[in-house]
């Protein structure tokens, strides 16, 4: 007998699962989040899917919903692309292809009983909130914990309603910054690294008990981790989490090799004593 | 009312002056509360303080005819405010907005400055720590110039 596609998708990685996209909600001007009940394997916070836009082709998006909800994967999405500009085009019931959950995680292991600092740049805010779901699940596990997040401008904030529902619960410390705002923005204006100097003052943060997670543009991961490194924290304490064009995500096809890594399948999350030299090379 | 020496010596900018210069700078200082809403120091003004801003909210603003009032930075608790003191024309090149009401010491840089003509050592040390100061603005201002979010229309 013929294999069903179930079992064909388990012997063939490359081969999606059929999902269907739902509750679509527009974040921002450009920025739009979904649904797909899944048909996956659950995902640790981190991790990317493939997802495949029928007749126009593949791409690979961070899952930024709960990984207490393995049944169901968010993601938030932003049109820069061929595939991102059909996907958001795409109305609620249409069927999609999803493969993964691919790549490394977040090391909440590692974070549990420290201090946490989650550094989220622009949509790097979407690859964090699984693990803000999943500290906030077992808050009792970490000890503080900050979200500082910057964006452009005040427009072009995303999860408002959550982002405003931490902040109240007061389970962490939310600091954001934009870039530029009119004068009806009443939250700070400046740069992410702003917000960090700020924290090395707080007489509650401790280096030596700190660990990081950065996730956000490269330019402000990598001025964000010089600045913790500033701080006292130790290399090995950063993370961050690496963007490059991933294509088969299974680390066969070469496109996201960076230096000695693939970042499909040995990041996208790394430490930073594994990817530090990397960032400073133009070649890479 | 008097200012105290630890109310500076704990400034991220100023931790660990000479006993003596944060005498003189002591010596300069009063305190000043403003409003939300009031206006600091206006662009074009002439600027003769510099301040350590203790408690409240400012926001350093720019007018543009096409983009109306514009936010660059916020300044908060602990944060110098004002370098324009520091070299002629002595005017300010921003608006200083009060967002949240504010406690303030104020120093008078006339003062300040010509005791730093007086001690040219603490004249370099006080440039040491300003410039510092100014090369942090300048490394977030590139950053800001960078537009790294950026994929859309500002």
């Amino acid at each position: 007998m013929a294999p069903g596609r179930a079992e064909m998708s388990a012997q063939d990685p490359m081969l999606p699962q059929v999902s269907h996209l739902q509750q679509r909600q527009q974040e921002n001007h450009n920025t739009f989040s979904f649904v797909c009940p899944s048909p996956l394997p659950a995902f640790a916070p981190g991790q990317f899917s493939m997802l495949y836009v029928f007749g126009v082709g593949e791409v690979p998006i961070s899952i930024s919903g709960s990984p207490l909800q393995p049944e169901l994967q968010t993601f938030t999405v932003r049109e820069v692309g061929q595939v991102t500009r059909a996907l958001a085009r795409l109305p609620e019931g249409t069927a999609l292809g999803l493969r993964g959950p691919y790549g490394s995680a977040w090391p909440l292991d590692q974070a549990r009983g420290q201090d946490l600092l989650i550094v989220a740049g622009g949509l790097g805010l979407a690859p964090v909130r699984p693990v803000i779901y999943s500290v906030l699940a077992e808050r009792e596990r970490y000890g503080r914990v900050w979200l500082l997040h910057g964006n452009r401008h005040p427009r072009e904030l995303f999860y408002k309603a959550e982002l405003e529902q931490w902040a109240a619960e007061s389970q962490l410390d939310l600091r954001l910054i934009v870039d530029s705002a009119d004068r009806s923005w009443r939250g700070q204006v400046g740069v992410i690294t702003d917000l960090l100097r700020e924290l090395a003052d707080d007489r509650d943060f401790a280096p030596e008990r700190s660990l990081a997670m950065i996730c956000g543009p490269e330019l402000m991961m990598h001025f964000s981790a010089l600045r913790l490194l500033e701080m006292g924290l130790t290399p090995a304490r950063i993370f961050v989490s690496l963007e490059r064009n991933m294509q088969c995500a299974l680390g066969f096809c070469g496109h996201c090799q960076y230096g000695p890594h693939f970042i499909c399948k040995d990041g996208p999350v790394f430490a930073w004593p594994d990817v530090a030299g990397l960032l400073a090379l133009k070649e890479v | 009312m008097a200012v105290s020496r630890e109310q500076i010596q704990t400034q991220r900018y100023l931790k660990d002056l000479d006993p003596r210069f944060l005498d003189v700078l002591l010596g300069c200082a009063d305190e000043i509360y403003c409003e939300a809403g009031d206006c600091l120091f206006q662009l074009g003004g002439k600027a003769e303080a510099f301040y350590l801003l203790k408690q409240g909210v400012i926001a350093l603003e720019i007018h543009s005819a096409q983009r109306g009032t514009i936010t660059i930075q916020t300044l908060r608790s602990g944060d110098l405010v004002g370098w324009s003191w520091l070299f002629p024309p002595h005017k300010w090149h921003f608006d200083a907005h009060v967002l949240e009401t504010a406690e303030l010491i104020r120093f008078d840089a006339r003062a300040f400055l010509a005791a730093c003509e007086a001690d040219h050592e603490m004249g370099y040390q006080m440039q040491q720590r300003f410039a510092r100061i100014m090369l942090d603005r300048l490394q977030f201002t590139r950053l800001q110039l960078l537009d790294i979010y950026g994929t859309g229309p500002r």
